[in-house]
């Protein structure tokens, strides 16, 4: 075979691969498919072999093979993935009978669930596994035993649910691990190890929203505006494919058509805003009340934080229950009490539903975020009243070790000193205040799973069972009017869940045992929630759809990311580590450790290496040209923006346009033929042929080109234009704005650039010279 | 599992598998037993001589996926080979795999566009429109509201105005709109196959949900 056929063999081979490869996506039948995929496979099997004839072709085939067994194993990987995927079909079920917004809050708990998952892989696999195989166990040395004072109530189980006594001295959290720069045979670097992993969470967390972030920005709506295709989008997509049940769909169909009712009465009615200056001064008070309830609860939490700052330094045994946990209680309630008073309020402003959602979520995130950093000052406070303590008790710990060697040395005249030995019970603590904060952040998350079951127990099941049994014997009907079934509140567990992750990742430094409380959590949460949506709660009756309020979702988590970075990144930066707890004890700062890994542990280059990065001059520069990417990239998207919008704009004029001419057509041609009969008729309709030709081959394209766009079919399109184009012919608008200059050769291609509206319209092209 | 008799070859199953839009989301063996559920007399179970097997359109529609959709009826004729809504296997196939999650969208909008096209000339015109709406709210408006949400749908919708929805026309709005991918159904409950037996405390009575 010759060079030339070889080559042309080759280019169709790799043709029919490729067909085969995109058999997939073509609307065909699947007779049709299956054939042509048989012709195209035989095909490529009978000439492959021929190529490969004569150059290597062992080789070749051998190649061959291992790509058919590769992609095998890549097809039947990714159905062992899909296979993989838990709860699937609970997720579906709920699907089917509450609509797909319903089961985007349970697909955003399971992808929580994965997320946290692997956070867990990290740090179970990377801190604790460690500290508990190969560093030393309970009870040798005084940070990982209970003191005396307390081994009398350590075992309670009150004390327990406090996580005080044996919890608080438990690999559960940060006081437990030693400082021991390797530990075991392997010389695992655990201090390193746990600071790495503390910092490596954000940033996998942060990877990871970002990437979803970018995924569903991809899918969604790109470009079009809302009130665009308000009815064919009602008409084409409002029916619910996934509804399986006949009750649902009843439901589904009696939406459907209020919505219809709804949006034509919009329609009909005029923007008439009866009584304007009512309807604003409604949405300002709206708005003091709530600032006023946001003013409220902010103090409430402030002052409930003060009193348990005393309560702290009272005798704990003299506390009740309700005045322990004053804190996490308030905050609770609050999250509970004003999510449905900023509804109610929010009645008087009569906002467009998806615009009054946004409103709500707004306030209940301003809500959670002023909660959540009056405790964070608080705790603060408590972080401070530590250290100072904790620097009285170092000096203590300090002058009693000298004392005993000047003793020693006094009482036995030798130089050679034994170090004291006290049983690690006995010796004398510093307050440890990472220990202290991840107490609070445990006994917060504990608390906010119980109001959550609470919640859903006593709101939605106990609420359902007095419906349905009270119904019999009550003089109202508790199923139609008050206070009848709950509905899933969305947006409320959404929120909820968002900011839980927030508080996970503010203290999963301080606690790594909390990482695995969230696992825990999020997994009965699935199973819970999904019980108490089938059996207490009915479907939605309004029908709007909040349906890009994914990636609002995802941003608000992402803000959460960020804000709860802040405080770890602080206390790592600045704050000193407690001198005989957790790994970092001994250390100036807690970020010590990486320097000093530097030193000792990687060659000497990298060291100097490192020195030169850190410095100013390097670090400088490295920010300034991170910023200026941003705003370089910045006024590229709003070029692109800029773009979009006008090529939207220009489509739109082309839609008037066409509308325009087909109503105008009567009138302007009448015109059109009296210029006609006026200017000279030196062949204008060769020329105008000729033109109309190219345009026509240009516009031949372009269907063509459009239609490569993969699943259009491409036949109809480009016979409809043509048409268009011939009928432009006998109705040239715009030849009335340039006065008949002189006629130059009309094949020059730089005539028909001078049609008004550009190549891309190719209508009237019969420029009057 | 146990054993079962094959019903296809292994070079069957590749070429279903190669020329299938998505990854196994539901294997072609749960599938085919679905499909031979409906009328197991009729069904053989071994494919392994491509027999030429049809399941008439009212066995289709009265799968449980299916029987609540208004659009039943074109789904299967859409699907089926002779366009009356009589399957095949293949057609079945055919249909799970578009209307699966997987689908790319491109896809999904064509064949929503010949599901929509009741007169099948490959344009959307008033009378589909009017179909449409009809069945999606089960003839519950009025002529007058009919006829004026077809006038803003056409108004809204056909780009080249010429009266009625071409393929390119639809596309370029059902591609942008954030929900088209609800449109799909990927819930094939393949062990009952039957109601779903929602435990669920509130059978909520009709009346609450229509009076609002």
């Amino acid at each position: 075979m010759s060079e030339g056929e070889m080559t042309r063999l080759k280019e169709e081979v790799e043709e029919k691969k490729k067909l085969i490869s995109t058999l997939r996506n073509k609307p065909w039948r699947m007779r049709r498919r299956l054939e042509c995929l048989k012709d195209a496979q035989q095909f490529v099997e009978k000439f492959e072999g021929a190529l490969g004839k004569g150059k290597g072709r062992k080789l070749y085939a051998f190649k061959v093979m291992m790509t058919k067994k590769w992609i095998k194993f890549n097809r039947d990987f990714e159905n062992f993935k899909t296979a993989c995927i838990p709860w699937e079909r609970k997720i579906k079920e709920v699907e089917s009978h509450f609509g797909s917004s319903v089961a985007s809050y349970f697909l955003f708990l399971r992808w929580m669930y994965g997320m946290n998952l692997v956070l867990f892989g990290f740090v179970f696999g990377l801190v604790v596994i460690p500290e508990v195989l190969m560093g030393l166990p309970y009870g040798s040395i005084p940070r990982k035993t209970v003191p005396r004072d307390e081994q009398a109530k350590a075992m309670d189980f009150s004390v327990l649910f406090e996580f005080g006594g044996y919890c608080k001295y438990s690999f559960l959290f940060y006081g437990y691990y030693n400082n021991q720069r390797t530990i075991g045979l392997l010389q695992f670097r655990l201090p390193l190890s746990y600071l790495l992993v503390g910092v490596g969470s954000f940033g996998y967390s942060l990877m990871v929203v970002i990437r979803t972030m970018a995924k569903n920005s991809n899918e969604g709506g790109d470009g079009a505006e809302e009130g665009d295709f308000t009815f064919a989008w009602k008409m084409f997509t409002s029916w619910d494919y996934l509804i399986g049940n006949s009750e649902t769909a009843d439901n589904k169909f009696a939406s459907i058509t209020t919505s219809f009712k709804e949006s034509i009465v919009d329609e009909q009615e005029n923007q008439k805003d009866e009584n304007i200056h009512l309807r604003r001064f409604l949405r300002v008070l709206a708005n003091l009340l709530i600032l006023c309830s946001l003013g409220g609860s902010g103090y409430l939490i402030y002052y409930v934080v003060k009193r348990s700052q005393t309560y702290a330094n009272m005798d704990e045994d003299e506390l009740s229950w309700f005045e322990k946990n004053e804190v996490e209680f308030v905050m609770s309630l609050l999250g509970l009490v004003c999510p449905p008073l900023f509804e109610t309020i929010a009645e008087l402003e009569e906002y467009h539903p998806r615009i009054a959602l946004k409103w709500q979520l707004g306030r209940i995130f301003a809500l959670f975020l002023g909660n959540l950093y009056t405790f964070l000052f608080a705790l603060f406070d408590e972080v401070n009243a530590k250290l100072e303590r904790e620097e009285t008790i170092k000096n203590a710990t300090i002058w009693a070790m000298k004392e005993h060697y000047s003793n020693f040395s006094e009482l036995n005249n030798s130089t050679a000193i034994t170090p004291l030995s006290i049983n690690p019970a006995d010796v004398m603590r510093g307050p440890c205040w990472e220990t202290a904060v991840g107490i609070e952040f445990m006994k917060l998350t504990v608390s906010d799973i119980q109001v959550t079951y609470l919640t859903i127990l006593f709101g939605d099941f106990l609420r359902a069972l007095a419906v349905r049994f009270l119904n019999y014997c009550w003089c109202w009907d508790l199923e139609a009017g008050f206070p009848s079934y709950a509905e899933f509140d969305i947006s409320g567990n959404v929120l909820g869940l968002i900011f839980n992750q927030g508080m996970i990742w503010m203290g999963a430094f301080y606690a790594p045992g909390l990482v695995g409380l969230n696992v825990l959590r999020l997994l009965t949460s699935m199973y819970f929630q999904c019980w108490a949506v089938m059996t207490c709660n009915v479907p939605h009756e309004r029908v709007f759809k909040a349906s890009k309020s994914n990636n609002f979702y995802m941003g608000l988590l992402l803000l959460i990311l960020f804000l709860s970075m802040l405080p770890v990144v602080y206390t790592i930066m600045t704050l000193p580590p407690s001198f005989d707890c957790g790994p970092f004890s001994g250390k100036q700062k807690m970020y010590d450790v990486i320097i000093e890994t530097i030193d000792k542990d990687l060659p000497a280059f990298l060291g100097t290496l490192f020195t030169y990065a850190a410095n100013p001059g390097l670090i400088i520069p490295a920010v300034l040209l991170m910023v200026l990417a941003i705003y370089y990239l910045n006024s590229v998207s709003k070029a692109y923006k800029h773009a979009n919008n006008e090529l939207r704009k220009k489509m739109q004029m082309q839609r008037d346009e066409e509308k325009n001419r087909r109503n105008n057509k009567d009138s302007t041609n009448q015109v059109m033929k009296d210029l006609e009969d006026l200017l000279p008729k030196k062949s204008p309709i060769s020329a105008s042929a000729k033109e109309n030709a190219e345009v026509r081959s240009e516009l031949g394209d372009k269907p063509s080109k459009v239609s490569q766009k993969p699943g259009a079919v491409a036949t109809g399109r480009g016979v409809n234009l043509q048409r268009d184009v011939s009928l432009a012919m006998a109705n040239p608008r715009m030849a009335v704005t340039r006065p008949p200059g002189p006629r130059g050769p009309s094949a020059l291609p730089g005539n028909t650039l001078q049609v008004p509206g550009g190549r891309g319209r190719g209508r009237g092209q019969n420029p009057r010279r | 599992m146990g054993n079962k008799q094959t019903v296809f070859t292994a070079q069957q199953l590749d070429a279903y598998q190669d020329s299938n839009p998505q990854p196994m989301a539901v294997p072609w063996s749960r599938l085919f037993h679905r499909y031979r559920d409906l009328a197991p007399q009729l069904v053989p179970l071994d494919y392994t001589s491509k027999p030429d097997v049809k399941l008439p359109y009212e066995l289709i529609g009265s799968m449980p996926e299916l029987k609540d959709n208004p659009f039943r009826q074109r789904i299967a004729e859409v699907f089926s080979e002779d366009g009356e809504g009589n399957m095949t296997l293949d057609d079945f196939l055919d249909m799970f795999s578009v209307l699966s999650e997987m689908a790319p969208r491109d896809l999904k909008a064509y064949y929503a566009f010949k599901i929509y096209d009741f007169n099948n000339d490959d344009y959307i015109c008033k009378a589909d429109l009017e179909k449409t709406l009809n069945k999606l709210t089960r003839s519950e408006l009025t002529a007058e509201e009919v006829r004026m949400v077809c006038e803003k749908v056409m108004d809204e919708a056909d780009l080249d105005n010429d009266g009625r929805l071409s393929l390119e026309d639809f596309q370029h709005m059902i591609i942008r709109a954030p929900d088209f991918l609800r449109c799909s159904m990927h819930h094939i409950h393949l062990t009952s196959g039957t109601s779903y037996h929602c435990k669920r405390l509130c059978a909520a009575s009709p009346g609450q949900m229509w009076a609002s």
